[in-house]
């Protein structure tokens, strides 16, 4: 079956793909677009590796068709630092060692922004609400809250 | 080199590895893609038993795009009656789990695999390929694996002379038990099950491989050892190790569960065959069905103790299930459960039982929680009959050094006694509990600890001083949690310079000599040890480099704070020289600077563990939740504390998950019914509070900056310390995991 051509805009960019009519927004990401930090762990919407936002919206890039990104905003975990400059999420994370393998960073830091950007003061309860789409099997979760609640509070002192 | 004044051991530095990891660019195994390569895609037995008569791949093999098929025929066979050991796995056991041979003995098994040009080619081509199957009766849990009429899986294996689904038995023994209970006031028998739990690494299996026209073959996987990689896909395919180079790509969450290997032979095979790169990735659909999980378990555990609270007498029988092949973790269980406690007469019985279910792999301390959470849950029984708190029953209990460990080796420091002590003094053991703070809503506290035998074994570590002065690691272990971060800081510390100048990765398997798994607590405390070494022979390199510039002995300088000193005045009076500048001269002055250092450590000492945990319970509803959870592990010394509090936390959060809602559900025909993340359901972040990780740090003295394991012992408490708070809340025992809403309102409605 012929191959689907799709334009979209990419971390910013314009790009172009060709994607068959069943492929998932995650398999053009990893495969003819080349972007994989974006990470599947389930196909199935679960597990939330494999978070991005469309138009500001954070989705499980699994479970949207390729074909719905044209003429949509995608942002994926490969835009959010500003060149060689860390966004205040990645930066804590390292700081407070809120990974461990890894695999469910992305994700959780796709989540932890939407979050942020919806909710700048949100309390340890909004926070774990707001990334129990993101499993994560390493940290027990309490690094990561932690490291999400310190830069809301750093980005709130930073924006005064 | 051990104390609190260090500049970098004991600091929460930032990972090497951290940035790329933030950013996306962490290459993990599903990441790599070579030129020209094929997918390759498993089919699997629809089956739980089936005995495979035959196999038909004609019509896959014409299907266009098609490029290799293999089957049982294509992986070495190991006959059942020869047992040929790589570590602790069996390969007799290995060669029919990654391709069924004379049968399918789990739904999911492999049975073939194909590799094509597309994903959709190879399963297209997977549903071409007919299999004849003899469907046999099929047995999924214990109780009916162990009847004298349940379906045989393996006819050949016979247990007190019958064939039977027990393969295996292990038995540990002190003093004389029936004696032993004679001396006892109270005695405290219970029976126990544990459901299968998955390790849940969120990070599928897969490989990358090629198989080039030379007879080489590259393979990038995620494993917790490129090592075993290479040498089970070299037994299992034929291979000579020298021609396989395994490359460990960043991995995505093991637990034990990456211990062994599922698709790189079946990989290489399909490369070889077909002439082509060939690259694999399982579903998460197939993770469920088809990898390890851990092992089931049924136990029953008997405790005798005098008044006052000393233990006279314990015996425990375990019965732990291995999965479809033999294999079940059984030290874990059988040595583990009472091992942290001097108890003068023990008898300790395991048996390992083979049932239609995927093969179990190791899950962190393998077997260690199924003992825990019936020795710790009858202990809490004990305590309360006897009056006592469960901690002083503990402590009073707990083994010291000199004792003789029921697993054979005398204890040499003993570290229990100041874990239960830590819970005992915490704010959390001694603060007010609201017990019924609405209605329908009851609360309770509950203790446990538990054991953890700890592993040394084999390491290599390089260090390398580059020609500008600055200093590369090179490990032979898969980072899995942080472990390089720990070794930069330890390197950083020893050759005292700046924590930026230290760069650590982990070697592939033609980069760096032989290192053993990733796993067993040992990594850190391994590597460490030889990262230590390494980095001494380095530093005496530096010294006599030193040395023959200023025209004196080697032992008349010192090494301090990245540079060479005179050792005294009657050295001589030279100005300092700097790793940088020694590094400078180093071709002049005899070659480049750098070592490689592989040993087989030793010294490991075992791990402790106590934790107390408040719960509340909806009685209605059935829904238990953890509200309070605090965990105290003797770690010898927190190389990188950011990254010891945190195998701790995701421990307890594991048993969080063991404990109150993991399990596998399978149907009727024996096919696992819950084979998704929704389903199959693991603590998400709004399930758990904050876990506070408290850590003692009591040097371990056979380890030079006083490592001891950690990653195992925080999963084994909490199974037993969850079930002693719920019977703190409601006054019910609970003997059977999970508890999770249905099954907590049906034992609500028992008496």
């Amino acid at each position: 079956m012929a191959k689907i051509h799709v334009s979209t805009t990419v971390n910013g960019e314009p790009v172009e793909f060709l994607c068959d009519a069943s492929s998932s927004m995650l398999d053009a990401l990893r495969g003819p677009l080349g972007l994989t930090g974006t990470k599947e762990g389930c196909g199935t919407g679960d597990c939330g590796a494999c978070s991005i936002t469309v138009d500001g919206r954070l989705m499980c890039s699994c479970l949207m068709l390729a074909v719905e990104a044209e003429g949509h905003e995608i942002a994926t975990i490969e835009g959010m630092a500003q060149g060689d400059k860390l966004h205040p999420l990645q930066q804590k994370f390292l700081e407070m060692a809120a990974l461990q393998c890894g695999i469910c960073t992305p994700g959780v830091l796709i989540s932890a922004r939407s979050l942020l950007e919806k909710n700048p003061d949100p309390t340890e309860e909004e926070v774990r609400f707001g990334l129990a789409g993101n499993l994560c099997r390493c940290t027990g979760y309490d690094k990561i809250v932690r490291a999400v609640l310190e830069t809301a509070a750093e980005m709130r002192e930073a924006a005064r | 080199m051990n104390d609190m004044t260090n500049k970098w051991i004991g600091q929460r530095t930032i990972r090497p590895d951290g940035a790329d990891k933030v950013t996306g660019r962490a290459q993990y195994s599903a990441d790599v893609n070579m030129p020209g390569m094929m997918w390759g895609k498993v089919l699997r037995s629809p089956h739980a038993h089936a005995r495979i008569r035959g196999i038909d791949t004609s019509k896959a093999e014409a299907l266009p795009g098609v490029k290799a098929i293999v089957t049982a025929k294509d992986i070495v066979e190991f006959p059942v009656d020869k047992s040929v050991m790589l570590g602790i796995q069996d390969m007799r056991w290995m060669c029919r789990n990654v391709m069924a041979r004379e049968k399918a003995l789990f739904h999911g098994h492999p049975v073939a695999a194909v590799a094509a040009i597309s994903e959709e080619v190879a399963a297209a081509a997977c549903a071409l390929i007919e299999v004849d199957y003899e469907v046999l009766p099929h047995v999924i849990e214990i109780e009916d694996a162990i009847k004298p009429d349940a379906p045989i899986l393996h006819e050949w294996n016979k247990h007190e002379g019958k064939s039977s689904n027990i393969t295996g038995t292990m038995v540990l023994k002190t003093g004389d038990v029936e004696a032993g209970f004679k001396d006892a006031d109270v005695i405290v028998e219970r029976s126990f099950t544990t459901r299968p739990v998955h390790q849940g690494y969120i990070e599928p299996h897969s490989c990358t491989v090629s198989y080039a026209a030379d007879g080489r073959v590259t393979i990038w996987s995620s494993s917790q050892g490129q090592f075993m990689v290479r040498a089970m896909t070299s037994l299992l395919t034929g291979i000579p190790q020298s021609n396989i180079r395994a490359i460990p790509a960043e991995i995505g969450g093991g637990f034990g569960g990456k211990t062994i290997i599922y698709l790189e032979p079946v990989a290489v095979m399909l490369s070889k065959k077909s002439g082509r790169p060939v690259k694999m990735v399982m579903t998460r659909d197939e993770v469920q069905r088809a990898t390890g999980p851990a092992p089931g378990s049924m136990s029953t555990v008997k405790i005798g103790a005098k008044k006052d609270g000393t233990i006279v007498a314990a015996q425990a029988t375990f019965y732990v299930q291995a999965g479809g092949l033999p294999g079940a973790p059984l030290r874990g269980p059988v040595g583990c459960s009472l091992s942290a406690y001097a108890i003068p007469n023990v008898l300790s019985v395991g048996y390992e039982v083979v049932s239609n279910r995927s093969k179990v792999a190791a899950y962190r301390a393998p077997g260690g929680p199924h003992g825990a959470f019936a020795a710790e849950s009858v202990l809490d029984e004990i305590a309360e009959k006897l009056g006592l708190d469960p901690l002083d029953l503990r402590i009073r209990n707990s083994a010291k050094p000199g004792d003789k460990a029921l697993y054979g080796p005398t204890f040499g420091q003993v570290t229990f006694k100041e874990t239960i002590e830590a819970i005992k003094a915490h704010p959390h053991y001694k603060a007010p509990l609201d017990r019924n703070p609405r209605p329908g809503v009851k609360r309770g506290r509950g203790v446990a600890s538990g054991f953890w035998y700890n592993a040394g074994g084999e390491s290599s570590v390089q260090v390398n001083i580059t020609e500008d002065g600055n200093v590369v690691v090179t490990t032979g272990h898969p980072d899995i949690g942080g472990s390089r971060a720990s070794i930069s800081n330890v390197v950083a510390e020893l050759l005292g310079v700046e924590h930026s100048r230290v760069n650590v990765i982990i070697g592939d398997t033609m980069t760096i000599g032989f290192s053993n798994l990733t796993g067993g607590s040992r990594v850190t405390f391994a590597s460490a040890m030889v990262a230590t070494a390494s980095t001494e022979k380095v530093i005496g390199q530096l010294k006599e480099r030193a040395a023959k510039i200023w025209n004196i002995d080697a032992e008349a300088v010192k090494w301090e704070d990245g540079m060479a000193l005179p050792a005294g005045d009657n050295a001589g009076k030279f100005p300092p020289l700097s790793l940088k500048e020694l590094a400078a001269k180093a071709n002049e002055m005899g070659g480049p600077i750098g070592t490689q250092v592989q040993l087989n450590t030793t010294g490991a000492d075992p791990g402790f563990a106590t934790h107390v945990v408040d719960v509340e319970v909806d009685v209605d509803l059935g829904i238990i939740r953890v509200l309070r959870y605090t965990a105290a592990q003797d770690v010898g010394r927190a190389l990188h504390p950011g990254y010891v509090e945190g195998q701790i936390q995701g421990g307890v959060v594991q048993g969080i998950g063991w404990a109150l809602s993991e399990e596998y559900l399978y149907d009727k025909n024996g096919k696992v019914d819950n084979a998704t993340f929704l389903d199959y359901r693991m603590p998400v972040c709004s399930d758990v509070p904050m876990i506070d990780a408290v850590m003692l740090e009591i040097p371990n003295p056979k380890h030079p900056q006083g490592v001891r394991g950690v990653g195992e012992a925080p999963i084994v408490p909490p199974l037993a310390a969850i079930a002693n708070a719920v019977y703190d809340a409601l006054g019910k025992r609970f003997s059977a995991l999970p508890m999770s809403p249905p099954r907590v309102t049906e034992r609500l409605e028992q008496p």
